[in-house]
């Protein structure tokens, strides 16, 4: 009865709440279950209150719904603080009524306890709240500092089994947060999860190769759907933002328009170019020319007045001008002329999830039609194959979405030879991959360029020699009476000039 | 002889459940025979007056706050530790101090009561 009107067979299901927050409603399918409790649980640091805040912040900016915020643990004014940092205008919201703050810390004069009582005073205070602000959603933050507050843990256990028991019966939909102490551990303290046991969500903060990775789960939503296991979040400036992968569809549009890449020959060797919206990857041992790939399908963008962005992880903005002028590109101008946008940044400055937010928000405000990374192995420096892996999808399931043409580079470990380009998870879900590599040709070292796949093309199988000179770089066909280029150790091929004439003959005589 | 100490009480209930009641039986004895001087008792019930258990940013009930004389102290639950309560009010204290001047007086009491309940632990 409390419920909100359903309509026809979907009466009797859970009904969900969107959040608002990014991603978080792909992983849970649609949102929190309407008029229950869900426990937010996790380590301290986790970003629990902020999870709350931003439940409470988007009710009231997207759907109209007004929230009461109940705290347990810092004052109002220090909320609606650190709200401001995530661009929340919180102080807004009070001031139209929209937003409660109800103040339950602990009294700075302390308290004496002289016989048993109970929390009518807060549940009948919550109860009043949520009636004068129709409030719709409600968050309490944390139940954890409730038992702090009291000696009697019995007491406030049951008291919040009635809190949580009166909020269904008004029929709001609440988070509650929780702590935890290990991030593997039991769901929270105080066996909290045992009486609000309908919904559970995990949030995770894991040092991971000495960074911190955020991630979070949904324990169980019961009596409805959810995606399993753990999503990578951050914390950024607009609060949370959950990447759930398995939840991007596979859906972008397929383009048959093709882009340059700047080299015309590596044109022709494409079949006429990178299709628009796809992910190209050129791996190869350093110095093999990746940057000059990346910098003239770059400059090709800017000459057609098209916006292009490039992250690079490996070299300063100076290295990269300065090595752009030596190819004859110049950076500066492209940028001061707002075609161009290159965002320099240390591998390690951060964390993955932080440099995807970076890279999706810097993208959705510069709005390029191109985007390179370089490179994009330098972010796999230090972290679980995982972690990469997800990060690799979230940018390309991005660009794909946006429709860009993503250039990556991957710089390879081997220097001459056969290397792997399936170790980092990233050949799979590029449709071009370039291949270039060192090869020694009568003492001296050549550069081969190869277009190992393309997908939805024609594509020269050849192996080229690709020379980097002051204009550029060329590709040439010296290579074509070579074998085992692959293997760095070619060797000449001695054609037999009699059956190679009846070869072609041959090919000849067919094709009449 | 000392002077008249005027005290400000307040004590929040929810409505008549038997913590609330043994709170307030107490809390009247200890007015009755253990305290001189003049006071003012408000009972507020969080069932009927959230809004004053907002103000006050009441969460246990019973509480009982002593708003003067200063400092302003709170005891939680029925009360039913008396030595913690007579501690709360600064009550001991003024007792030892007061044995001299064995004579008090009992003045007057102010007592207001809006909890209109026909069963109203007044009588008690």
């Amino acid at each position: 009865m409390q419920f909100p009107p359903a309509s026809g067979s979907t009466q009797m299901q859970v009904q969900k709440l969107p959040t608002g927050i990014e991603g978080f409603d792909d992983v849970c399918q649609g949102g929190l279950p309407i008029g229950r409790s869900t426990l937010i649980s996790g380590t301290s640091g986790t970003g629990k209150t902020v999870f709350s805040l931003h439940f409470l912040h988007n009710g009231i900016k997207h759907f109209d719904e007004p929230g009461i915020f109940v705290t347990f643990e810092e004052s109002p004014l220090d909320i609606l603080r650190n709200a401001a940092s995530f661009g929340w205008n919180l102080q807004e919201m009070v001031e139209q009524d929209k937003l409660f703050i109800l103040d339950a810390s602990p009294d700075p004069d302390g308290q004496d306890v002289a016989g048993s009582f109970d929390l009518s005073g807060l549940i009948e205070r919550i109860n009043y709240a949520i009636r004068k602000y129709k409030a719709k959603r409600v968050a309490i933050d944390s139940i954890t500092a409730v038992f702090q507050q009291y000696d009697a843990v019995f007491v406030v256990r049951r008291e919040i089994f009635r809190l949580i028991a009166r909020l269904k019966e008004i029929g709001v939909t609440t988070v509650m947060t929780t702590e935890r102490i290990d991030e593997y551990g039991p769901i929270a303290r105080y066996g909290v999860e045992e009486f609000v046991s309908d919904n559970v969500v995990i949030l995770r903060n894991v040092l991971e190769g000495e960074r911190r990775r955020r991630t979070v789960e949904i324990l169980k939503l019961r009596g409805t759907t959810h995606m399993k296991g753990e999503f990578p979040f951050t914390m950024g400036t607009h609060g949370i933002s959950i990447f759930p992968l398995g939840a991007m569809r596979l859906t972008q549009r397929s383009s048959n328009v093709r882009v340059s890449s700047g080299v015309p020959r590596l044109d022709e060797m494409c079949g006429g170019g990178f299709f628009k919206d796809s992910i190209i990857l050129a791996t190869g041992a350093t110095g093999t020319g990746k940057t000059l790939l990346v910098s003239k399908f770059i400059e090709d963008a800017c000459r057609n007045k098209e916006r292009a962005i490039l992250f690079a992880y490996e070299e300063s903005r100076a290295q990269l001008l300065r090595n752009g002028t030596s190819w004859g590109i110049d950076f500066e101008q492209m940028e001061q002329d707002g075609v161009l946008k290159i965002i320099c940044a240390y591998p390690e400055s951060t964390g993955l999830e932080d440099h995807l937010q970076i890279i999706k928000t810097e993208i959705s405000q510069f709005k390029p039609s191109r985007m390179a990374i370089d490179s994009l192995s330098a972010l796999a420096r230090g972290v679980s194959h995982n972690a990469f892996r997800q990060f690799v999808i979230g940018v390309t399931g991005y660009a794909k979405q946006e429709e860009i043409a993503g250039f990556f580079t991957n710089t390879s470990e081997e220097f001459m030879g056969s290397h792997s380009i399936t170790d980092s998870h990233i050949s799979t879900i590029t449709d071009t991959i370039l291949m270039l590599q060192y090869v020694e040709i009568r003492g001296e070292m050549a550069r081969a360029l190869n277009v190992f796949k393309m997908r939805g093309s024609w594509h020269d199988k050849g192996i080229r020699e690709f020379v980097i000179t002051g204009n550029g770089p060329q590709i040439k066909d010296s290579f074509s009476n070579f074998e085992r280029i692959i293997s760095g150790v070619p060797h000449r091929v001695s054609t037999d000039e009699r059956s190679e004439l009846s070869r072609i003959a041959r090919g000849v005589a067919s094709e009449d | 002889m000392s002077p008249r100490k005027t005290y400000i009480l307040k004590l929040y209930v929810a409505g008549n459940t038997p913590n609330s009641m043994r709170a307030l039986k107490t809390l009247r004895n200890i007015l009755e025979t253990e305290f001189r001087g003049v006071y003012a008792l408000k009972v507020i019930d969080v069932l009927k007056n959230p809004q004053l258990a907002e103000e006050d940013k009441i969460l246990a009930t019973p509480t009982l706050s002593k708003i003067l004389p200063p400092p302003v102290r709170r005891i939680i639950g029925d009360l039913s530790d008396r030595e913690r309560v007579l501690i709360g009010l600064d009550l001991l204290y003024d007792e030892l101090a007061d044995n001299a001047f064995s004579s008090g007086f009992l003045d007057s009491v102010d007592e207001e009561n809006d909890t209109p309940d026909p069963e109203s632990p007044s009588d008690s």
